[in-house]
């Protein structure tokens, strides 16, 4: 019986460390989101703590882009965050749930794109890939050439995608379908690589669903591996395994330029450059969310704006290239942080 | 039924020697008995051979990250830079260009380079950090200004990687994160001795960071230690007190049945479970902060609690009842008698369990993503509501970022944790052995 007399006393504690905690304000900034935009959002929170000795260092948890726009849209006050990374642009459902809880004030910032390669290791020759051959080898099913019916992919090599190509196995190491690397990809080359044949414009003009589904499902028999969401596990499993071909951010290609190679997609090799000036095909714009609502209550946000789209930071030798991000190009740089400061919100 | 059967079975003995019938069998029994044997020889070390391929592999990986290099620079603190109007305002110090300082020191090493790109390839070998590093040591001392010193500054981490040898020199320089000059720069540097590699205590003193040679554990440790406090106040008391209620007070009924079920059932349910659990109850109902060690601690102790009462039990059950009987029998009462005689016979037991459970504890990261603790934090933490991270999600964080140098951080990550616990394990069984009695 002493559990029963426990319980409410327990209770009016946590209840009243919480009120204290919610009346008391955060004194620091706190940052959701994904994981992919994570190693860029934690370095700019790291030199904003180092030169501003008057803020703290924001905290910045890896939740997942859906997973940070969730806790983003909780609503407005100390307890709910004030800043979400996304690796995508914020959906209309997720605006309107965020419009449902009070948050109606989002300003919206480009960071930069996030380029999405298809590596192998460096033992094996590099192969010239299209956005076509790749959906054709990934694609669970593919249009038959002689009747242009959808059939279960038949390709085993890349010789049966393209003669061209050499006739190794078709082996594609990839993140499962709660990354956003993931949606990038069947977003930019899935959806794309598919728009080139015939029978699919056909079936997208008499069914839309299904012209959709045909294009984005990922084979299932066992040659699009789905590696889990380290990238650099892939990249190990790459060097063990010179055959596979691996999908990942280009950052860590980057870093492991001396084991991989990027293969080269519509005749475009992935590199700072060419992600940057739009001509490599597979690049994504990466963003960060701001709650206009808590400017003021949480100190440090306007100034944390500042850092995020200053020039040391996203400028096109700013730190942040350093670690992977590929800056926008200058007039639409400017013209973000120029909205970005003025705090200009997303009209809804 | 029986009997003829055994009838049957004594057939064959009749006209034969038992002793024939037995030595017939024996060598197949013995050749079973050794299989059996060499079946289990080969379990245990294909375990154990695992074990030291984990260990091994783990620790070869982890320990360069113990050592750190350094580069001796020559700074010159000048006054005319750091404090032009020399009344040694603190404002006026923290506001200072350090950078400078620093590229004025290694500008002085290296003369002859000339042009933006080459200066700034050289400025490159120091780690972003060296500037901080001047900048607290004039406020801490600023003496220093006016003077001339060689300083060991951190350096970078490509140059820490290349110095212990995981970068190689002979690969085209377009696929190495170190240009030729700067490598011709690191060994001019080495030649004179004025690169050498420390113990790394910035491991132990910094929070984390994007940098990874400026990235700790400190701040994961801290949490860590706060995590477990809550977890520890909590989970003991409440679990011993089961403990002892069920096992002694409670009458044996189907209420204690249920009760006994649903906590054996509670030490089996996948921890992501209380995570999800302490979002909704203690996050979202009573609104305590995200991310902090208390409502850390509130889940884990939810998930130890089930081990610790377990256990408790078992060690209560250990305790013959005899003692019981005979402390009754000199009178005192049930409380006295668990109070003064069982509980503290049983104590060691429980003390193995709770630090079982708490090594359990230690080792959790799955949980934590609920309740906002897998995050990148600075600061290291300094009461139970500050913002902090625990050492498996460092490990797990750590392990996902693209930077090479992050690979032997997470190793040694991995190996303070193993440390904690082997000490936790090796101190559970030191308890075990030097105060369980046996009846």
């Amino acid at each position: 019986m002493v559990k029963h007399k426990l319980a409410p006393v327990v209770a009016t504690a946590f209840a009243l460390a919480g009120a204290a905690y919610a009346q008391s304000a955060r004194d620091y900034i706190s940052v959701v989101g994904s994981s992919t935009v994570y190693p860029f959002t934690t370095a700019v929170a790291e030199q904003f703590g180092k030169s501003n000795a008057n803020f703290k260092t924001p905290k910045v948890e890896s939740t997942g882009t859906g997973g940070g726009f969730k806790l983003f849209c909780g609503g407005v006050g100390v307890q709910h965050p004030d800043i979400t990374n996304a690796s995508r642009a914020i959906k209309k459902s997720e605006i309107e749930t965020c419009a449902k809880n009070g948050v109606t004030e989002i300003v919206e910032i480009n960071i930069g794109f996030d380029g999405i390669v298809l590596a192998s290791s460096k033992k094996n020759k590099p192969m010239p890939l299209t956005i076509k051959d790749i959906w054709l080898a990934l694609a669970k099913e593919v249009p038959d050439p002689a009747s242009g019916k959808l059939i279960a992919n038949p390709h085993k090599t890349w010789k049966d995608v393209n003669p061209a190509l050499p006739a190794n196995r078709i082996e594609v190491l990839g993140p499962p379908p709660t990354s956003g690397t993931r949606d990038a990809f069947v977003e930019l080359v899935m959806d794309h690589g598919c728009k080139e044949f015939e029978a699919i414009k056909a079936l997208e003009k008499s069914d839309e669903k299904q012209a959709k589904a045909a294009c984005q499902t990922v084979r299932e028999d066992g040659v699009f591996i789905e590696a889990g969401e380290n990238d650099n596990l892939i990249v190990n499993k790459l060097v063990a395994n010179p055959n596979a071909l691996g999908v990942f951010g280009y950052s860590f290609l980057e870093e492991n330029l001396d084991k991989i190679q990027g293969e080269t997609i519509n005749g475009v090799a992935p590199s700072f450059e060419s992600i940057a000036d739009g001509q490599y095909p597979v690049s994504r714009p990466l963003f960060v969310y701001v709650k206009k609502a808590h400017i003021g209550v949480i100190p440090g946000i306007k100034e944390f704006i500042a850092e995020l789209t200053g020039d040391k930071a996203v400028g096109e030798e700013g730190y942040l290239g350093r670690k992977g991000l590929i800056p926008l190009p200058d007039d639409k740089r400017k013209q973000v942080a120029a909205n970005a400061n003025s705090l200009k919100t997303l009209s809804p | 039924m029986n009997k003829p059967t055994a009838r049957e079975g004594a057939t064959p003995l009749r006209g034969r020697n038992i002793k024939t019938i037995v030595n017939a069998g024996l060598a197949r029994r013995h050749a079973a008995e050794r299989r059996f044997r060499w079946y289990g020889l080969i379990a245990i070390s294909l375990g154990l051979a695992f074990v030291v391929l984990m260990f091994a592999n783990i620790i070869g990986k982890g320990s360069p990250a113990f050592w750190q290099t350094y580069i001796r620079v020559p700074i010159s603190f000048d006054a005319a830079a750091l404090d032009p109007e020399g009344k040694r305002d603190p404002q006026a110090l923290a506001s200072a260009d350090y950078a400078a300082l620093v590229r004025a020191g290694l500008r002085q090493m290296f003369p002859a380079v000339e042009g933006r790109l080459p200066l700034r390839a050289l400025s490159a070998l120091t780690s972003s950090d060296a500037a901080y590093e001047l900048q607290r040591r004039v406020q801490d001392n600023p003496g220093l200004i006016g003077t001339q010193q060689e300083v060991w500054l951190l350096a970078s981490a490509a140059v820490d990687t290349f110095v212990k040898g995981n970068i190689d020199r002979s690969l085209p320089e377009a696929e190495r994160p170190l240009k030729d000059s700067q490598i011709e720069w690191i060994d001019q540097l080495r030649a004179a001795g004025k690169i050498e590699r420390q113990f790394n205590a910035v491991l132990f003193r910094n929070g984390d960071s994007r940098e990874p040679e400026q990235a700790g554990i400190r701040g994961a440790l801290m949490g860590s230690f706060f995590t477990l406090v809550v977890t520890f106040l909590l989970s003991f008391p409440i679990g011993v007190a089961t403990a002892v209620y069920l096992e002694e007070f409670a009458p044996k009924n189907r209420w204690t049945d249920i009760i006994e079920v649903n906590i054996n059932n509670l030490a089996a349910v996948p921890s992501i479970v209380f995570g999800l659990l302490g979002l909704a109850v203690f996050i979202n109902f009573f609104g305590l902060p995200r991310s902090a060690p208390l409502v850390g601690g509130l889940v884990l102790s939810l998930m130890t609690l089930p081990v610790i009462i377990i256990a408790g039990r078992a060690a209560l059950t250990s305790v013959p009842p005899s003692i019981r009987e005979a402390a009754l029998g000199m009178g005192a009462s049930k409380l006295q008698m668990v109070g003064h005689h069982v509980l503290p016979l049983a104590m060691p037991g429980m003390l193995t369990g709770s630090i079982i459970g708490m090594a359990r504890a230690l080792g959790e990261s799955a949980p934590l993503l609920m309740i906002g603790m897998v995050a990148f934090i600075v600061d290291v933490p300094k009461n139970f509501l500050d913002p902090s991270t625990v050492l498996p999600v460092q490990i797990y964080l750590w392990s996902d970022l693209p930077e090479r140098a992050f690979v032997e951080r997470t190793s040694a990550a991995i190996m303070v944790l193993l440390a904690f616990m082997i000490l936790m394990n090796g101190l559970a069984i030191l308890l075990r052995k030097r105060f369980e009695r046996r009846w």
